[in-house]
């Protein structure tokens, strides 16, 4: 078994009187895509803010690639190649999609002028443009504002972007809820496609047909507790609303063997 | 379906990955209204020239409408930027006539009304803009007051101090000042002050293009949430474009010293009104996230043109107020079918 990319034991988070984590472990793999599935209120949403920076455990340990960080915070996270997709306020809807792409991370021209901040706009577009075509979307109007196009089309810039800039991993966070059929096919299948280069994508959805569809593995979150994990291939979706609800909390046998 | 076509592929059935754009409505609505208020100006324009002829298409008059415009303009380019970085700043007027009555005292302090004079109190002027602009930004950003009450407070503040500091009396300018900027003119054609306010427009428009301080206002005024997230110092960032704001009126301040010889204190009260009419009228949304300097400078242009032109053509000027309030609402209405298609 390869190292994990990241593995977090024992996170504990509380926020006043409610337990948020209680001692949560959590692991992902280059190159797979892994969901992490919990009922409302299983600690998800923490799980990732913790994962990502954003929130400091009380206690626990997170290992990326094997070497324990301490204090992480999402200006690391960022630099060690960890992204994050947030459900909304992903894009900002009136800029254009390279300038999405770029946002925070600009291209500045050579020389005096870039010292001066002045953009270097045709590399930007040209970069945007290429990495867009190797994910595989399609923007027919390069110049319009994010806000002009479907929901598909956002989401698949969004999780474009993260894809540019994560050397590791990708955090989504129910990238699929506001989506039809069609763009939900899209956007499964760009998730594929991120993970065929090698890195680790963790899906957060409450969508059992989504998961089953795209993850290789899943991870079952319940009161702040990882209480089962699963290989996809080998696994019902009741075998994994037992697990979320508490109707089962046995690790069962090889499912639980990575 | 783990197919991936490529792109180039296939393009007949269905394509998955085809995530086709429902439509740009928004989008051509914002370009629009960019491409009607510059109709509307042209409009004007040729009908002022038609019914009043040479008095109005002549050089002397487009030389006063410029030069009636520049102050204003100015002003509205921070303005500009502060309703496109998501915020408002109600207190430009005040911090003109705060940073004139200072520029001013500094003027008649050194003495002499000499340049070297001149040049400190145009830099006392433009630090107390930028002061004011500076105290905007911290209250909007540290304290997290809402920028509509910060800057009417600083409003407030700046006018009530320029008061106190001038004793409520006009100062008066130095002549040098006056007969220099004010009514000076570049080979004899063109005047100081209009030279003045289009190098602002132009270094503006390229500041807010081709530069990561304008994305970055573009960003935070769209979504200030998305721009934090992916990297950009929100904060910080809000405070240098107010106090930009404040800056460009500092500047104004001592355009307004020289066109009209004295701080004028009470002939700005409705600027920020004025100003943020123009921005508005250009194209640019309340809500953040649009709006250009082209627009910004022809909805500048509008209520001075068509102002002269009544005045000229021997309709009563009040008509002009009326007529503005107009147009603002038809270009807010448009701004709210416009937003009606964003998150």
């Amino acid at each position: 078994m390869t190292e994990a990319l990241l593995e977090a034991k024992g996170l504990v988070k509380q926020y006043g009187q409610i337990r948020a984590l209680r001692g949560a472990d959590f692991s992902v793999y280059s190159g797979e895509v892994v969901a992490l599935v919990g009922d409302n209120g299983a600690g998800k949403s923490t799980l990732v803010k913790t994962l990502s920076g954003v929130i400091t455990p009380d206690s626990g340990t997170i290992k990326i690639e094997g070497a324990a960080v301490q204090a992480l915070t999402p200006i690391m996270a960022r630099q060690l190649g960890i992204e994050t997709v947030y459900q909304d306020l992903a894009l900002a809807p009136t800029l254009d999609p390279v300038a999405n792409l770029f946002l925070g991370r600009e291209l500045l021209r050579k020389g005096l002028g870039g010292r001066l901040g002045f953009l270097d706009k045709r590399a930007m577009r040209m970069q945007g443009e290429v990495k867009f075509r190797e994910l595989g979307i399609r923007i027919q109007d390069m110049a319009s504002p994010v806000s002009s196009m479907s929901g598909g089309q956002r989401q698949g810039i969004a999780v474009s972007r993260a894809a540019a800039w994560a050397s590791k991993i990708i955090f989504l966070d129910e990238p699929t809820a506001a989506l039809g059929v069609v763009q939900t096919r899209s956007v499964l299948d760009l998730i594929r496609r991120v993970r065929d280069t090698g890195i680790g994508v963790v899906l957060i959805s409450h969508s059992m047909p989504d998961v089953l569809a795209v993850s290789d593995r899943i991870e079952v979150l319940r009161l702040g507790r990882r209480v089962a994990r699963f290989k996809t291939s080998k696994v019902t979706t009741e075998d994994i609303v037992a697990a979320m609800t508490g109707a089962t909390v046995q690790m069962s046998g090889d499912n639980d063997e990575l | 379906m783990t197919s991936y076509n490529p792109p180039g592929g296939s393009a007949d059935a269905i394509e998955p990955h085809d995530l086709s754009t429902p439509s740009s409505l928004w989008d051509r609505l914002s370009r629009g209204q960019l491409t009607w208020i510059t109709l509307i100006l042209v409009m004007m324009v040729g009908l002022f020239s038609i019914v009043a002829g040479r008095p109005f298409s002549s050089v002397a008059n487009v030389r006063n409408i410029a030069t009636d415009a520049c102050i204003l303009m100015v002003m509205a380019l921070g303005e500009l930027f502060v309703i496109i970085a998501g915020g408002i700043d109600l207190s430009v007027g005040a911090v003109l006539v705060f940073s004139g009555v200072v520029g001013c005292a500094v003027m008649n302090a050194v003495g002499g009304g000499g340049v070297g004079a001149i040049l400190a109190g145009a830099v006392a002027s433009v630090a107390a803009g930028s002061t004011w602009g500076l105290v905007n930004g911290l209250l909007v950003t540290r304290a997290k007051i809402s920028p509509l009450i910060a800057t009417l407070g600083t409003y407030g503040m700046a006018m009530g101090l320029a008061l106190v500091i001038s004793n409520g009396i006009d100062l008066s300018a130095p002549v040098t000042l006056v007969k220099t900027l004010g009514v000076g003119r570049v080979f004899g054609v063109i005047p100081w002050l209009v030279v003045v306010a289009t190098l602002a427009a132009v270094a503006m428009a390229i500041l807010l293009n081709q530069t990561r301080f304008g994305r970055h206002a573009l960003a935070i005024g769209a979504s200030a949430a998305a721009a934090e997230r992916s990297g950009v110092n929100v904060s910080r960032h809000l405070m240098k474009v107010y106090t930009l704001s404040g800056t460009l009126a500092g500047v104004a301040a001592i355009m307004s010293l020289a066109r009209f010889g004295t701080t004028t204190i009470g002939g700005h009260l409705e600027d920020n009104l004025k100003v943020i009419t123009a921005v508005v009228l250009g194209g640019a949304s309340l809500l953040g996230g649009i709006g250009t300097v082209r627009g910004t400078v022809i909805g500048t242009l509008i209520p001075v043109v068509l102002l002269n032109g009544f005045v000229i053509t021997g309709i009563q000027a009040f008509w002009q107020q009326f007529a503005i309030g107009l147009v603002l609402i038809a270009a807010v209405y448009l701004d709210r079918r416009k937003q009606a298609g964003r998150d």
